[in-house]
């Protein structure tokens, strides 16, 4: 624990003094501590980066601040101090929360923005009624004045043509407008500081790099101080200042970003950095190179189209849609292939192609079946699948939905084999007794349920599930994304033993740069539903020759303070859609 | 819009194929009624009745003559037990059971979404545990016990009779102001009756709305922005936790017009309800006939404006 408290109070730089905050969900014993005792000062023009796994706290500590923590939070003991006003500063901690005082402060001194902009806006309203509500809340103009504010605001975020978007609803506007309307609505009145609660970690990482940008240029323009929520160590080494870290709702660490990543005090943090850095090496170099040139699978143009639909009274007509065109790779046997793209790459719809969740439109998937017979995926009937669903499977990407949390791990993972015939009774507890221990899990948690498991053993259990037929190839699709990044690598770690032992091919498919270097030999771009470069993990992850994957590749947020990276990307243009035209 | 029309076929054809498939006819019901009071008519005249009333043609034909008669003369048939023309005998009853049934889903709502609002936001408070045992108690009591119980009531410590939509002077008098008053009178109590089971309903669809809207990411975010939190609960959650509502009109309308048969006996009302029931028990084909398909086109009417209404409201569905 650090204690800043007596350091710098009375500093004038200070904006905002927390002072041992504690906001608790519910009373007594039974309590959950979700902040407990947490200082830290926020000084004017400066970005302070609170940084922390799921459950740390970080959420709520900046919640705390406006009074908006969803009951039956509370705080509990503390000081929220606002030097915004006059040199006294103002208790926020002891304002009534829905008195006029704190309604004054939200929205006017501190605006927020929030991590899911399609939720987090309402749905019924348009854009520009919400704008201009804030407006009209703080400022005393007129509607006309409000109107005209709220457009500059939509220019300012670099909206296209802000007085038509101003009209349009949110699930209009793409992921990142939506973010970029909510930061205008933000600093519509604008506030002296602003508190950003993972503003990008739902965006795409070019999109994020976007919205990184823009609040930087905002920050310098508007000279506000920011409090920036987020669970990713790379964004924190893009914009931090200071940089506070969170775990269990205690601040473990306070200090200047430099000082945070390169001496930090605690062995959490250092964790933390070291889980992001390790993810910028290649695992699979340090490894026995398990890849022959024998051909496991070869995709041929495979192409998946979605028909256009018919609008309402025979209306308007969509177009029929590619999300997948004319797509071709090889997989060679023991190998890693990676596939990375966007959201509505085709990413994934690529990946259920080949293991036919979905029916190809066209093209070929030639598998190389562990008897030597080849058999074309795209075109195989059911008595053929069955035969080779044995060969392939698939590790989800949500460890939470993708088991039935009516099943005991038991029946879980031994579901495979009961179906196919392969194993039954003491035989089946057995195996699946053993394909636990593979994946690190104690035999005591064969008859318990999902919801007793953390995310990250959660994902232990699927992968076992998946290795339970004995497969060749395994389709991950985006099977670390839902996890705190220090399991990220534990759990690449244990696919990479298991290849080792169990003569397996993976293809991986993420959006993470990260993940995909340290996991794969090869790598696959894709682009709206076409592959845009293929190549060397190495390769591809520093000297891409494709403008569009120097773009994805230069948005990855860096891991040291020093080199702002999404500063100075390369921003691909080609064609670039826009949801409002 | 355009399939209601072949649905509306698809309808009349079932509602005949329904109403005949009882045995026997007409005929036979007021042969079996005659001769409960000691008289009997021979077959001759039964015959000749059948033919009078074309109840010896096939169920095709009768079909067809039947729609025919609908569409283009706007026609219903002929009420054998009336000696009358349905619409002369439906349009005055369909009109009082409209104003009831309106009037009642007004009550409802009044009652139901301010309660159902606080239900809510003060959830798991006394008031909330109050309403919701008050509103468990009004959906398990069943409306023709109420209606007895406030009858008895009614007669017994207000002197009053509360039976029937008007008084017996103006009961038959033809349409005048005082009329009117009359009716007026009369009305609040069924609309009490029927309107107590409903409003139990509502509260606890409110109820269940708003609490999903109320934790959801955009009302924190209008929070932050300094909304006071009545302004902000009426525009966001209250507004979007309605749009359930506006879809149940459909089938509410129909609801309230043949929900109600027993209760509408008990109290005497001159509604429809009670209309068909007789009618199917004395098989006038052509009466029950009209009142089923009126009750399936006010369904489909219904379904219609409250998609209108949730076009209009929700701009997700416009742009679908």
């Amino acid at each position: 624990m650090v204690d800043i408290v007596n350091t710098a109070a009375t500093n004038n730089d200070v904006i905002l003094d927390v002072r041992h905050l504690k906001t608790y969900f519910g009373t007594g014993d039974k309590a959950v501590r979700a902040v407990d005792d947490v200082s830290f000062q926020l000084k004017r023009g400066k970005t302070l980066c609170i940084v922390g796994e799921s459950g740390s706290g970080k959420s709520v500590t900046a919640r705390s601040i406006l009074q908006i923590v969803d009951p039956p939070g509370k705080i509990m003991d503390g000081e929220i101090l606002y030097y915004g006003k006059d040199a006294k500063g103002q208790d926020l901690a002891r304002l009534d929360e829905r008195g006029k005082e704190i309604r004054s402060i939200r929205g006017h001194e501190i605006a927020m923005i929030f991590q899911e902009p399609m939720t987090s806006l309402s749905p019924i309203h348009t854009i520009g009624d919400q704008i201009i509500e804030a407006i009209l809340l703080h400022q005393d103009v007129n509607k006309e004045e409000a109107k005209n504010r709220a457009i500059e605001m939509l220019r300012k975020v670099e909206i296209p043509n802000p007085a038509v978007a101003i009209e349009k609803y949110t699930f209009e506007y793409s992921g990142g407008m939506r973010q970029r309307a909510m930061i205008a609505m933000a600093l519509a009145c604008n506030p002296k500081i602003l508190i950003a609660d993972e503003p990008t970690t739902a965006l795409d990482v070019t999109t994020q790099a976007e919205i990184l940008a823009l609040i930087k240029n905002l920050q310098e323009q508007y000279g506000m101080a920011v409090l920036f929520i987020t669970h990713d160590m790379g964004v924190v080494a893009e914009i931090a200042d200071e940089i506070g870290v969170m775990k269990n709702g205690h601040l473990l660490e306070f200090g200047t970003a430099e000082e945070v990543f390169y001496t930090a005090k605690n062995d959490y943090t250092r964790e933390l950095i070291d889980s992001v850095r390790k993810l910028e090496t290649s695992a699979r170099k340090a490894r026995k190179n398990t890849t022959t040139d024998q051909k496991l699978m070869e995709v041929r143009g495979v192409s998946k189209i979605y028909p256009g639909r018919k609008g309402f009274l025979g209306g308007k007509t969509s177009a029929p849609f590619k999300a997948l065109d004319n797509v071709s790779i090889d997989l060679y046997e023991g190998e890693n292939l990676g596939i990375v793209g966007e959201s509505g790459s085709g990413k994934t719809t690529l990946g259920n192609c080949i293991i036919r969740v979905l029916n190809p439109s066209g093209g070929e998937v030639l598998y190389r079946m562990g008897s030597g017979q080849i058999v074309d995926l795209a075109k195989a009937g059911t008595h053929d699948l069955r035969e080779v669903h044995q060969e392939i499977r698939m590790v989800f990407q949500d460890p939470f939905a993708s088991l039935n949390p009516r099943m005991t791990i038991a029946q879980i993972v031994g579901e495979p084999l009961l179906v196919s015939g392969k194993a039954k009774g003491q035989a089946l507890r057995d195996r699946v007794t053993e394909l636990l221990a593979t994946v690190g899990l104690p035999a005591m948690a064969l008859d318990r349920y999902p919801h007793a498991f953390s995310g990250g053993q959660r994902q232990r259990i699927g992968i076992a599930r998946a290795l339970a037929c004995n497969p060749r190839l395994i389709i991950a699709d985006e099977a670390t994304s839902a996890l705190d990044v220090t399991l990220r690598s534990q759990i690449l770690d244990l696919l990479l033993d298991l290849q080792e032992k169990l003569n397996l091919s993976f293809i991986l498919v993420s959006h993470d740069i990260g993940v995909i270097r340290y996991f794969c030999d090869r790598v696959a771009v894709m682009y709206k539903g076409q592959l845009v470069e293929v190549g060397e993990a190495e390769k591809i992850c520093s000297a891409p020759d494709h403008a569009y994957t120097k773009a994805l590749i230069s948005a990855v947020p860096g891991t040291h303070p020093q080199d702002k990276r999404i500063m100075n990307r390369h921003r691909y243009n080609a064609e670039a859609p826009s949801k409002v035209a | 819009m355009l399939s209601a029309i072949p649905f509306m076929f698809m309808v009349s054809l079932t509602v005949f194929i329904l109403i005949q498939l009882p045995p026997g006819d007409f005929v036979d019901s007021y042969a079996a009624s005659l001769s409960a009071s000691g008289e009997v008519i021979d077959a001759a005249t039964m015959a000749d009745m059948r033919h009078r009333f074309g109840l010896d043609q096939n169920i095709l034909m009768q079909y067809f003559q039947w729609m025919s008669g609908i569409i283009l003369h706007g026609d219903f048939g002929y009420s054998f037990e009336w000696n009358s023309p349905v619409s002369a005998l439906l349009w005055e009853r369909m009109g009082l059971t409209l104003i009831l049934s309106i009037c009642t889903l007004m009550l409802t709502w009044m009652i139901a979404l301010p309660i159902g609002i606080y239900s809510a936001v003060r959830r798991y408070s006394i008031g909330d545990y109050f309403f919701t045992l008050v509103g468990f108690v009004g959906l398990a009591v069943p409306q023709f016990l109420l209606a007895l119980v406030m009858m008895f009531a009614g007669v017994k410590y207000f002197g009053i009779d509360v039976t029937g939509l008007f008084s017996q002077d103006y009961a038959n008098a033809p349409w005048s102001w005082d009329r009117v008053v009359d009716l007026l009178k009369h009305l609040w109590i069924p609309m009490i009756i029927l309107g107590t089971a409903s409003s139990a309903s509502l509260i606890r669809i409110m109820r269940a709305n708003l609490i999903d809207q109320l934790y959801m990411p955009y009302v924190v975010t209008a929070r932050a922005k300094g909304l006071s939190e009545t302004k902000l609960l009426l525009k966001y959650p209250v507004r979007i936790a309605l749009n359930p509502f506006v879809s149940s009109i459909g089938w509410i309308l129909p609801n309230l017009i043949s929900g109600a048969v027993i209760t509408s006996i008990v109290l005497n009302l001159q509604t429809v309800g009670p209309q068909l029931y007789q009618s199917l028990l004395s098989q006038d084909i052509y009466l029950s006939g009209a009142i089923l398909l009126l009750i399936c086109l006010l369904t489909v009417v219904g379904m219609l404006i409250s998609d209108i209404l949730l076009v209009l409201l929700d701009p997700r569905i416009r742009f679908e």
